[in-house]
C-alpha cells in the first residue's frame, strides 16, 4: 500500500515535470518562429500590391533586375523615421550616381494615415531616389510577412497611437536574393559598402 | 510665462549664432537643443538636447512644457531584436558628474498637439523640469527635416 502510494507520488511529479519541461519546450519555440533567425523571401516569392507616392501601382516582381534596398516607417514617427530617412539620404549621397540603378523603398506600416500623397509630400524633404509604398491594410500586411518584418499599432493619449515596427534596412541583389540587412544606427563605415555589395 | 517671453525677446536680440545656448540651473548645463521642422501640425515633433550634471548628485528630468506643443512627452527609441518601440520615459535620469543626451534613436521629447507650425531657422521655448534642480528655460532650434545632428557647436567642439 505504501510503495503503491510512492509511486503514484513518483508518477505524478514526474508527469508535472513533463508538463513543465514541455510548456518551456513549447514557449521557446514559440519565440524562435516570432522573432529569431528568420529571413526575408526572395523578392520573386513575394506576393503583395502597393501603391507609392505618384499614385503608381507597385508589385515586388517590379524591382527585379535591379538592386533593392526596403524600409518600413510611417510619417507620423518624430524620432527614428527622419533619422532613417536621413541615414540613408546620406548614404545615396555617398554612393553618387552609382544609387540610380537601385530601388530605395520605404513601406508604411501606418497607411491608414499615410496616403500616397503624404508620402510624397514627406519624402520631398529626402533624397529623391527614394520612393514610398502605401496601401490597404491587408495588402502591408503581406509586404511585412515577405521580408518577414513585424508591425503594430501602439494606443496613445487621447484616441491617439503609434507603431511599433522592424527599424533595419533589407537589402537583395538584382536577382532579388535577400543579401544582408543594415540595423538602425549602424555605422555609415559599414552601411555603405553593405549597399554597394549589392550594386556590384 | 515672464521668463518664456523674456528669453524669446533675448532670442530676437541676439539673432543667429553659431555657438550652441546654453542655460544652466544648479550644477545642471543644458545646451545643443535642438529640433526638426514640421509639415503642418499634426504629426508630433521632436526636441533633442545635452544635459551636463557637473554636480556630486544625481538628478532626472521629469518634464517638459513649450508653448509649441499642447502635450510634450518624453520619451525613448528601444530596439528589441530589430523593432523599434517608442515607450514613455516617466524620467531621464541626468547621474552626478556626467551627462546624458536626448538624440535620434534614443531619449528624445516628443510634442504631441504641436500649436505651430516648426520652421527651419526659427527657435521655440522649452522649460524643463529637473526633479532637484528645478526649472530652466532653453531655445530650441528648427533645423531641417532631414538633419541628425545640431549644427551649432559646443565650446568643447
Amino acid at each position: 500500500m505504501r510503495s503503491a502510494t510512492l509511486l503514484r507520488g513518483f508518477a505524478m511529479a514526474a508527469a508535472a515535470v513533463a508538463f513543465m519541461l514541455s510548456v518551456g519546450w513549447w514557449q521557446t519555440r514559440d519565440r524562435a518562429q516570432d522573432t529569431a533567425g528568420v529571413l526575408p523571401l526572395p523578392i520573386d516569392r513575394m506576393s503583395f500590391t502597393l501603391m507609392d507616392q505618384d499614385g503608381k501601382t507597385v508589385e515586388p516582381q517590379d524591382w527585379l533586375g535591379r538592386p533593392t534596398m526596403v524600409f518600413f516607417g510611417f510619417t507620423w514617427c518624430p524620432d527614428i523615421c527622419p533619422t532613417t530617412l536621413s541615414d540613408i539620404s546620406g548614404w545615396l549621397e555617398t554612393l553618387g550616381p552609382q544609387a540610380d540603378q537601385m530601388n530605395t523603398v520605404l513601406i508604411s506600416v501606418d497607411p491608414e494615415r499615410d496616403t500616397p500623397e503624404i508620402l510624397g509630400d514627406y519624402l520631398s524633404n529626402f533624397d529623391p531616389r527614394i520612393t514610398g509604398l502605401t496601401g490597404s491594410l491587408p495588402q502591408i500586411k503581406a509586404a511585412a510577412k515577405g521580408f518577414r518584418a513585424t508591425y503594430r499599432k501602439v494606443p496613445a493619449e487621447e484616441g491617439d497611437y503609434t507603431m511599433d515596427h522592424t527599424a533595419g534596412v533589407f537589402l537583395f541583389d538584382a536577382d532579388g536574393r535577400f543579401a544582408n540587412i543594415i540595423d538602425y544606427h549602424e555605422d555609415p563605415r559599414y552601411a555603405v559598402p553593405k549597399i554597394t555589395r549589392i550594386i556590384k | 510665462m515672464k521668463r518664456i517671453f523674456a528669453t524669446l525677446a533675448l532670442i530676437a536680440a541676439a539673432g543667429p549664432a553659431l555657438a550652441c545656448e546654453t542655460v544652466t540651473t544648479g550644477s545642471l548645463e543644458v545646451s545643443r537643443a535642438w529640433s526638426r521642422a514640421s509639415i503642418g501640425t499634426a504629426r508630433p515633433g521632436v526636441v533633442y538636447l545635452t544635459i551636463r550634471n557637473s554636480g556630486t548628485a544625481d538628478d532626472a528630468l521629469i518634464s517638459i512644457t513649450t508653448p509649441a506643443a499642447d502635450m510634450p512627452m518624453l520619451h525613448q527609441t528601444v530596439m528589441t531584436d530589430g523593432i523599434a518601440s517608442m515607450p514613455h520615459a516617466m524620467e531621464v535620469p541626468v547621474p552626478a558628474g556626467g551627462q546624458v543626451a536626448l538624440e535620434p534613436g534614443g531619449y528624445h521629447a516628443m510634442l504631441m498637439d504641436l500649436t505651430q507650425v516648426l520652421k527651419e531657422g526659427e527657435t521655440f521655448p522649452v522649460t524643463l523640469t529637473f526633479r532637484d534642480a528645478g526649472e530652466v528655460t532653453i531655445p530650441v532650434t528648427v533645423q531641417n527635416i532631414g538633419a541628425s545632428a545640431p549644427t551649432c557647436t559646443s565650446p568643447d567642439e
